[in-house]
């Protein structure tokens, strides 16, 4: 089977006042229908892989290089009407905060029907019937009064619905969620979560979900790959990242988790913070954080360990037996 | 939307009361008495009891107010004390002059400005965004009649192109659509756009940046549209404000070109109000302050019910 998603190497540096290197050296394979969690904390690279991956990041000021195939198209080189074919058609974007990527003077039928309009070519009437049976398919409530509604006439759930809605309503086959639980109310953040993936079952569709949080990492993915400094320091299937987690990082992660920890008990937190990425690392970013870092971490980047299919490792500690020292 | 334009209408009563009351309290504590101007010098004091009368300016001030509204709302706004027209007719006449220089203001203003300010705000932080702004900068700060006396010096006297004083030929009242009148519009009417073209330029300019960096267009370009239609979000984002702003600059044109008439002999309400001042014409005062401010009070009117129409979020608060 062809990958839907092939990235290789791919780094994306910022210029400007000072240089940031947000991507270095990412690659990464989606198999059709498969959906996987981009897991990392703010900083990490996570939204600006996404945005890499719809050609979103300013031209003037971004450096771009290494590959991007879709379903055997180079995205590198797409350009006018093709990247726009590509955008919303064959891949499809939800944002962190409904209440800012929806236009606030259009109604959400509106929106809805203009992106489908521009890409299936059909009557505008036609779009709204269209808009009306995503309305219906994302779960909301009397669809044909909501058509007619603003964004800042519904409640945050709700347009978080209409977002999965419009990005839905071509039927691509590639969904990019950045976070799209995290501006919603604890409630309603399992809500979109079952309905993300009940319609990623509907759909077919491959997706890739950005998260911070690996309980909801959990919840919706097959397969997870942990970022770190703009590179993804482990990857695998979500039960062998969960059960077997062979980077420090991962292993920090699921230890700053709330979950089953006794009301008193000291939070295992991982120490530090995430390096300015002004310089392009030349050792393992992780290393001035890591209670496991040999001197080896520090002067060179780790070699990358495949422990299994489709599973790899950046650390040079990957297969030795490594516990967490507790306080 | 019916609704909304209602209440908005009947909020319009009360702001006019006030005006009416501030227009009529503005003259009365006005130093001076403006039988002086009108009356001979060795005027008897019958004969000045019977003037006071016959203008009605011997009875207390409020019943003077409460005459004066009255007549007002059937139409009635007296007569001019030092050329004993109608008011009515010399406002109105001069109000549609100034309406004409406004009007014509702003269709070399607003368009120029929307244009300038977008190009700075889409382009920001360039060379072309400087030059805009140090532009609207200089067209807000250079007084405009010292603006207007340069180009007069410039196009009426050096050149000899364009005519510097008048509504049209001879002096002459009657506005008329040819080229004989329209030179004379030519002058006042640039010298007027500078200040509003300066003003409108730094709002678009900023709505537009603010606009073009929500988090909104990226989710428009992520949807596949063009930079068209993007665009033609972003200007419809944009509209409500700008028109807002466009709204209270004709006004300002309007009521706000005492120095440009004057500086142009443009027979509009500015000239007559500086008339009506130095002649002491209580009447008349009174009746062009109240009708510019009805005008302003209307425009306000205008631009809440085209931004609701427009934007909207602003119909629920």
């Amino acid at each position: 089977m062809t990958p839907l998603l092939q990235i290789d190497h791919l780094n994306v540096r910022f210029k400007g006042a000072r240089n940031v290197h947000a991507i270095n050296d990412l690659s990464l394979t989606l198999m059709p229908g498969e959906t996987l969690a981009l897991l990392g904390e703010s900083g990490s690279g996570k939204s600006v892989t996404l945005k890499t991956l719809l050609r979103l990041l300013p031209e003037k000021r971004t450096d771009l290089t290494g590959d991007i195939t879709f379903d055997g198209t180079d995205i590198m080189t797409l350009s006018g009407r093709s990247l726009r074919a590509y955008r919303g058609g064959d891949v499809s974007m939800v944002f962190q905060d409904p209440g800012l990527a929806l236009d606030p003077v259009y109604t959400v039928g509106q929106q809805i029907a203009e992106t489908v309009m521009r890409h299936k070519g059909i009557s505008r009437a036609d779009a709204m019937e269209v808009a009306l049976d995503m309305l219906h398919r994302v779960r909301i409530p009397s669809a044909e009064r909501r058509l007619r509604n603003y964004p800042h006439e519904l409640s945050g759930g709700m347009r978080q619905r209409v977002m999965i809605a419009l990005a839905l309503a071509c039927r691509p086959r590639l969904l990019l969620a950045d976070e799209p639980t995290t501006a919603l109310d604890a409630t309603v953040q399992i809500q979109i979560l079952l309905l993300m993936r009940e319609l990623q079952r509907e759909f077919g569709m491959g997706v890739i979900f950005v998260t911070h949080d690996i309980g909801v990492a959990v919840e919706i993915s097959e397969r997870i790959a942990v970022m770190y400094a703009g590179q993804i320091v482990e990857e695998g299937s979500t039960h062998d990242i969960i059960r077997d987690p062979r980077h420090p990082y991962t292993r920090g992660l699921l230890a700053a988790n709330l979950h089953d920890v006794e009301r008193g008990a000291r939070l295992d937190a991982i120490p530090g913070a995430p390096p300015s990425l002004e310089t392009r690392p030349d050792s393992c970013p992780f290393a001035p954080r890591c209670a496991f870092a040999l001197p080896a971490c520090r002067t060179a980047l780790p070699p990358v360990a495949t422990p299994g299919p489709r599973r790899r490792v950046a650390c040079l500690r990957a297969d030795e037996p490594l516990e967490i020292a507790h306080a | 939307m019916l609704s909304y334009f209602l209440r908005r209408l009947i909020l319009v009563l009360p702001v006019a009361f006030g005006v009416s009351v501030v227009c009529f309290a503005l003259v009365q504590i006005a130093p001076g008495d403006p039988l002086t101007a009108i009356m001979p010098v060795d005027a008897t004091a019958e004969q000045q009891a019977a003037m006071r009368a016959a203008y009605g300016l011997d009875k207390p001030v409020p019943v003077q107010y409460l005459i004066w509204i009255s007549n007002l709302l059937q139409g009635e706004m007296g007569r001019s004390i030092a050329s004993g027209r109608p008011v009515a007719d010399e406002v109105f006449g001069a109000v549609g002059n100034s309406l004409l220089l406004a009007a014509a203001a702003a269709v070399i203003a607003f368009p120029i400005g929307t244009f300038l300010g977008f190009l700075a705000g889409y382009f920001r932080d360039t060379l072309l965004d400087r030059a805009v702004t140090a532009l609207s900068i200089t067209g807000v700060s250079v007084p405009n009649y010292w603006l207007g006396i340069v180009l007069v010096i410039i196009f009426s006297v050096n050149l000899g192109w364009l005519p510097s004083m008048g509504a049209g030929p001879g002096g002459s009242q009657d506005w008329q659509w040819d080229w004989a009148h329209m030179r004379h519009l030519v002058l006042p009417a640039v010298t007027l756009a500078v200040v509003p073209i300066g003003i409108v330029a730094r709002t678009v300019r900023a709505l537009a940046g603010d606009i073009l960096s929500m988090d909104f267009v990226t989710a428009l370009y992520a949807k596949g549209l063009s930079r068209g239609d993007v665009l033609r979000h972003v200007a419809r984002n944009a509209a409500a404000t700008a028109l807002s702003v466009m709204g209270l600059q004709l006004g300002y044109l309007l009521g706000g070109s005492i120095l440009i008439e004057t500086v142009f002999n443009w027979p509009g309400s500015g000239f007559l109000l500086s008339n009506a001042i130095f002649q002491r014409d209580l009447p008349l005062l009174q009746g062009t302050i109240l009708v510019l401010a009805m005008f302003f009070v209307g425009m306000n009117l205008i631009v809440d019910v085209a931004q609701a129409a427009i934007d909207p979020r602003i119909k629920r608060s």
